[in-house]
């Protein structure tokens, strides 16, 4: 019987704690994309913030320390997004045309680079990564705590962010300001806000959280850095924000349930049920936000003037 | 000068700035990181029209795709909806096709090739459908559920290739090679250009035609300048326009699926598609939404997307660059409308208080 | 608060000059407001009077000349630095978030932490003070038109607001709201001699009747300043028109008590008729209330509402564009319709005329659009309305507003409808288009059009309707076609 649970309870075990580790890259990026959104952009080319901030992270780490790969990382998404912001808060060119271009301008780089710095294979490059810390005490709370407190010390500040930016958002005059512009930039700047400076602000958070994630995706996950290694996390995180209904907890919440989607087939695999395609897995949460934004009539979650080319006053 | 030829003038006038700064920012780039320029470029322009051989079988073959779902694309920015799904809808197209091709065999011979492409065209229509219906039905945004449908149609293939549509042996993730009398004809013996390319140039003629004479082709344009005004003053029932031209533009990304599984690739696999949804919205974009300038933009992306190939196999330089390069291409041109807009919005400004009185 | 001078200037503008490309929106304006006075900026529309007061309030940058408050010069001035020295503005256009409540709308703009139940107990304190009671978690959305101007003034009060600024507040309220309004802001600067009230209006009464001062604007110059009871009705119609166009101003000012087709009403047959005819919004919800009318061949009937009576839904039912969900409604097969939001609902603005003359027949036309046919037709239509415009390739856009509502109305005219629906036939234009536009209507009148228009202008509809229907609250009935009975019937208070 005991023997029997064992063999549950150890692939539970690991799956909850890989459904965190998934998820907190994933996390990062969608709060960072939460704020941009409110403030009325719409961030398609986050793709290229994470993988910008993933081989910085990565060079920076491999010659000076993961700390400063962290710090890197950050700062190459926001770099990326400066010029996302120049395009759309300034110039007020289309958000998805200018995303769609950022993203391929960083696949294409980020691949350029990459190899002109480690040569045409890449074979064999591994950077130093964090570890998990383990915060005593928690972490053997039986089946949840490894798998929220045996994590690396990226995922304890996702712990914190997420009520600190819940609170920004709705109890301080910052918070109202940024949901006023992305609801309507004209009343906004009529009360004395600045509608551009919010949304190229809101774009640069958004942008250095996504940097961030690439790091995350490489000096805690994978120690080393593959081409197009993003893989589509900058899209699924605009999905987890519409899935999260725009709010922080809503979006953790979203985040781990498209950790936890991602991280099931390696549950499956490890309980030898082979039959389930994993494919099935990789698919839920796409059809799972499609169906949530089915049922909430999708827009009227949405801040109202979310990818809006206009500042009709501006 | 009439105003044809001076707009054509500077559509030219604007693509040449355009490329000349583009090449400029290459050669930049091939610099910094390493590369010969010289050799690079070299190879880049001999990989895309340096032969015969280049131009039909690399070029053209590539810009196919690219000028079908660019067309997919363009239709429906014009409508207003901004259909980011191409790429899935492309996905579905060969998908069908590929059942399609397993249910028939070679049964019906040749006959079998019209319909497998029709169930193509099909298979992307119902894929942007769902899109449609999200849209019409209960207010999704497109952008969204587009992308989300992208993924879907990427895992859907994963498992196809790995699953009913595995070729015999089960070793690879991929469909088995399709029977020679369903592939599309060669249009050019000695070169691998086929009957696809004359399907996407007689398309594009239609389209362009179709919005510019006739009656529906009016009602999506004017649904796509300002549906308000479409339904209010027009009479037109916008969601049915909507919806319709959300459909076409799927058939044809579908289609571009289709024929890239009957004329180029002759199985399913993952990566069939190197991202030609997605540059289809560049394709679209820098032709300015003409189905016409479309056919010269596909080709200018086949081109690059073939000459990076060369480039990569000849002088070392990876792919990778021509993503950069298409992305360059994007920035440049729509930074150029700003421009041009602000300037002319500087020249006349009208806003409501400084209308000058009607006399 | 110290108190200053009762003479000394509020807020001064100095020799102001502005330009929008090449377009001169104002050239060497000055305005004085003094302190504890109300005074009327008034002028035409196109005169320049919000484009004055929205440099005062520092949404946009003067070209040269100086902005005063209270004697301080601003520089680099912005909104927020008008607010902080106690300006606050009124839009025409209320600048509220939809989305949020009123107590969030009204702590917008300021720093560190927001406090709801601290902003609500100064709404609600406020509310006290001044009787512009109004409740701090209400949504802005479901408020009324009334409402919500008195949340943007409660807005303005939250952030100690001296001088107020109000673009054209009048506009949207019945008139006894309007003329309450104007007695609360006569309070207003009554109460503390530091207050001011800048009231920007096109309607001469209510200057001469509750203002101080007037300024009048014309063509972004100021003609004339001074005491309110210098000026008379006479003096400041030519002030704002210029002598040319007196004639035609005191026809637009002053009501006619005769109803002149009287002889064709019921001469003719019944075009329009509708039968305790109810209507839902898209949203579901009921917006008119079994109305029932009948409007004649030759006949123009107009409606007096208060904005979002349901008076929209009613027009739009009328004009095939939105199903009655109950009751009996007889029009024609082709009903125009030409409604009050050009930009959004009549024109494609990126599309040449030939292309938006098509718009009208677009939803029912079949096969091949007959562009060449079309083009000459809309030329025809150009010259014989009289709409200035390059050629008929020129893009909508480019055409000013009075030429682009004459076109509007020229296509809805186009091969005679029986019957016409008109929301707002003259919203934004300046006298001359107006005076263009009433003259179109009134000539389709005689032609024998059946025509229905709303105007949220009560003057308007007293001038050009030969009878007067009024909606309040989806409910419709027919009423005298007198100022006071009707204004009461705005509001529901026969």
């Amino acid at each position: 019987m005991n023997m029997l649970l064992d063999g549950f309870i150890a692939p539970l075990d690991d799956f909850l704690a890989a459904s965190v580790r998934t998820a907190t890259p994933l996390a990062l990026a969608a709060l960072g994309e939460c704020v941009t959104e409110r403030s009325g952009v719409i961030n398609i080319g986050l793709e290229g913030s994470i993988i910008c901030g993933a081989l910085a992270a990565t060079i920076a780490a491999g010659s000076v320390g993961v700390s400063v790969g962290f710090a890197a990382g950050l700062t190459a998404g926001l770099l990326v997004t400066v010029l996302f912001a120049l395009f759309t808060v300034y110039l007020r060119a289309d958000q998805i045309i200018t995303g769609t271009a950022i993203t391929l301008l960083s696949l294409g780089l980020t691949g350029l680079l990459y190899k002109s710095v480690y040569g045409s294979t890449g074979v064999g490059l591994t950077t130093p990564t964090t570890s998990a810390v383990e915060v005593p005490l928690l972490s053997s709370i039986p089946l949840v705590g490894r798998a929220l407190f045996a994590q690396p010390l990226v995922t304890y500040a996702l712990y914190l962010l997420v009520p600190a930016m819940a609170w920004w958002f709705f109890r301080t005059h910052g918070g109202l300001a940024l949901r006023a512009v992305g609801e309507s930039p004209d009343a906004a700047m009529a009360a004395g806000v600045q509608p551009r400076r919010v949304q190229a602000l809101a774009v640069l958070f958004g942008g250095a959280m996504a940097g961030l994630a690439g790091a995350t995706l490489v000096l805690a996950q994978s120690g080393t850095f593959v081409e197009n290694m993003s893989a589509g996390k900058g899209f699924i995180a605009i999905a987890i924000v519409v899935l999260g209904r725009w709010t922080p907890f809503g979006v953790a919440g979203a985040a781990l349930l498209f950790g936890a989607a991602s991280a099931l087939q390696y549950l499956f695999q490890s309980l030898g049920w082979n039959a389930v395609p994993y494919q099935l897995f990789l698919v839920l949460p796409y059809v799972l936000t499609l169906i949530v934004l089915a049922r909430a009539s999708g827009r009227t979650a949405a801040p109202a003037a979310l990818a809006r080319r206009e500042l009709t006053l501006g | 000068m009439t105003p044809a030829t001076r707009t054509a003038l500077d559509v030219v006038l604007r693509l040449g700035i355009t490329l000349a700064l583009t090449a400029g920012f290459l050669v930049v780039l091939l610099v910094i990181t390493g590369y010969d320029p010289g050799q690079s470029l070299r190879a880049l322009v001999n990989g895309a029209f340096g032969s015969w051989y280049a131009i039909t079988s690399a070029t053209f073959v590539r810009a196919v795709p690219l000028a079908l779902t660019g067309l997919a694309v363009a239709l429906a920015f014009r409508a207003g909806l901004l259909n980011i799904g191409a790429e899935g809808q492309l996905l579905a197209g060969a998908a069908a096709s590929t059942a399609a091709a397993a249910v028939l065999g070679s049964s019906l011979g040749a006959a079998a090739l019209p319909i497998i492409l029709l169930i193509g065209m099909l298979a992307g229509s119902a894929w942007a459908g769902i899109a449609a219906l999200l849209r019409q039905r209960f207010g999704v945004l497109e952008v969204i559920s587009t992308i989300m449908l992208n993924f879907v149609a990427l895992y859907a293939v994963g498992w196809l290739v790995r699953g009913p549509l595995q070729e015999p042996s089960q070793i690879y993730p991929q469909s088995v090679a399709l029977d020679k009398a369903l592939q599309l004809p060669v249009l050019l013996a000695g070169s691998r250009l086929h009957v696809g390319s004359l399907i996407a140039v007689l398309l594009a003629a239609a389209a362009w035609w179709w919005l510019r004479n006739t009656a529906s082709g009016f009602r999506l344009r004017a649904v796509g300048l300002n549906s308000s005004a479409a339904a209010t003053s027009g009479r037109i029932n916008v969601a049915r326009v909507s919806v319709s031209a959300f459909l076409m533009s799927g058939a044809l990304a579908g289609l571009a699926g289709s024929v890239e599984y009957t004329g180029v690739t002759y199985a399913l696999y993952e990566n069939l598609s190197p991202g030609y949804g997605y540059t289809a919205i560049a394709v679209a974009l820098l032709a300015r939404l003409n189905p016409l300038g479309v056919l010269g933009t596909a080709i200018l992306f086949g081109a690059l997307q073939a000459g990076g190939s060369a480039m990569q196999r000849d002088a070392g330089v990876p792919i990778a660059l021509v993503n950069v390069v298409e992305a360059v291409i994007i920035l440049l041109v729509i930074a150029g409308d700003r421009v041009r807009l602000s300037l002319a919005r500087t020249a006349h400004t009208v806003t409501p208080e400084s209308v000058p009185p009607s006399t | 608060m110290t108190n200053t001078n009762p003479t000394a200037s509020a807020l001064a503008l100095r020799r102001v000059h502005k330009s929008f490309g090449s377009v001169r929106a104002l050239h060497d304006v000055t305005l004085q407001v003094r302190a504890g006075t109300v005074h009327a900026l008034l002028g035409e529309n196109g005169a320049g009077k919000t484009t004055l007061m929205r440099i005062a309030f520092g949404l946009i940058a003067q070209d040269q000349g100086d902005v005063l408050v209270h004697g301080d010069t601003m520089r680099n001035h912005s909104a927020l630095n008008a607010i902080a020295n106690g300006v606050g503005m009124v839009h025409q256009h209320f600048s509220l978030v939809p989305a949020m409540t009123v107590a969030e709308n009204i702590a917008l703009g300021e720093y560190g932490r927001f406090d709801a139940k601290r902003v609500s107990a100064r709404i609600r304190d406020i509310g006290e003070r001044t009787g512009l009671v109004i409740d701090p978690q209400a949504r802005v959305s479901d408020l009324s038109v009334s409402a919500q101007q008195r949340c943007e003034i409660v807005k303005a009060l939250a952030r100690d607001a001296r001088v107020l600024i109000l673009d054209e507040p009048t506009a949207v309220l019945a008139p006894d709201e309007a003329s309450a309004l104007l007695q609360w802001l006569r309070g207003f600067v009554a109460e503390n001699s530091n207050h001011a009230v800048v009231l920007i209006t096109h309607k001469l009464r209510d200057a001469l009747d509750f203002a101080d001062d007037i300024t009048v604007l014309r063509r972004g110059e100021s003609v004339s300043t001074g005491a309110a009871d210098t000026f008379t009705e006479s003096t400041l119609a030519d002030a704002m028109l210029g002598p040319g166009d007196r004639a035609h101003a005191v026809e637009s000012e002053v009501v006619p008590t005769i109803t002149r087709h009287t002889d064709s009403v019921g001469a003719h047959h019944v075009v329009l008729q509708a039968d305790a005819l109810t209507v839902h919004d898209t949203r579901g919800v009921q917006r008119v209330k079994k109305a029932s009318f009948t409007v004649r061949a030759g006949e123009i009937v107009g409606l007096a509402a208060v904005e979002g009576s349901g008076q929209a839904e009613l027009l739009r039912a009328v004009s095939g564009l939105l199903p009655p969900s109950s009751g009996r409604l007889h029009a024609p097969a082709d009903v125009g319709f030409v409604p009050e939001d050009r930009h959004r609902d009549a024109l494609l603005l990126d599309a040449s005329l030939t292309e938006n003359f098509a718009l009208r027949d677009a939803g029912t036309r079949r096969g091949r659009v007959p562009w060449t046919a079309l083009a000459a037709r809309a030329a025809d239509v150009l010259r014989q309305r009289d709409v200035r415009a390059q050629s008929v390739q020129v893009m909508a856009r480019t055409l000013s507003g009075g030429n682009q509502q004459k076109f509007i109305l020229a296509r809805a005219l186009d091969e005679a409808p029986a019957a016409l629906v008109v929301e707002n036939p003259t919203r934004g234009l300046d006298f001359r288009a107006a005076a263009a536009v009433h003259d179109a209507l009134r000539d389709a009148r005689d032609a024998g059009i059946a025509i229905l228009f709303f105007s949220s202008d009560l003057d308007e509809v007293l001038t050009l309707g030969d009878r007067v229907l009024v909606m309040h609250d989806g409910v419709l009935r027919e009423v005298p076609r007198e100022r006071e009975v009707v204004g009461r019937a705005m509001l529901a208070a026969s």
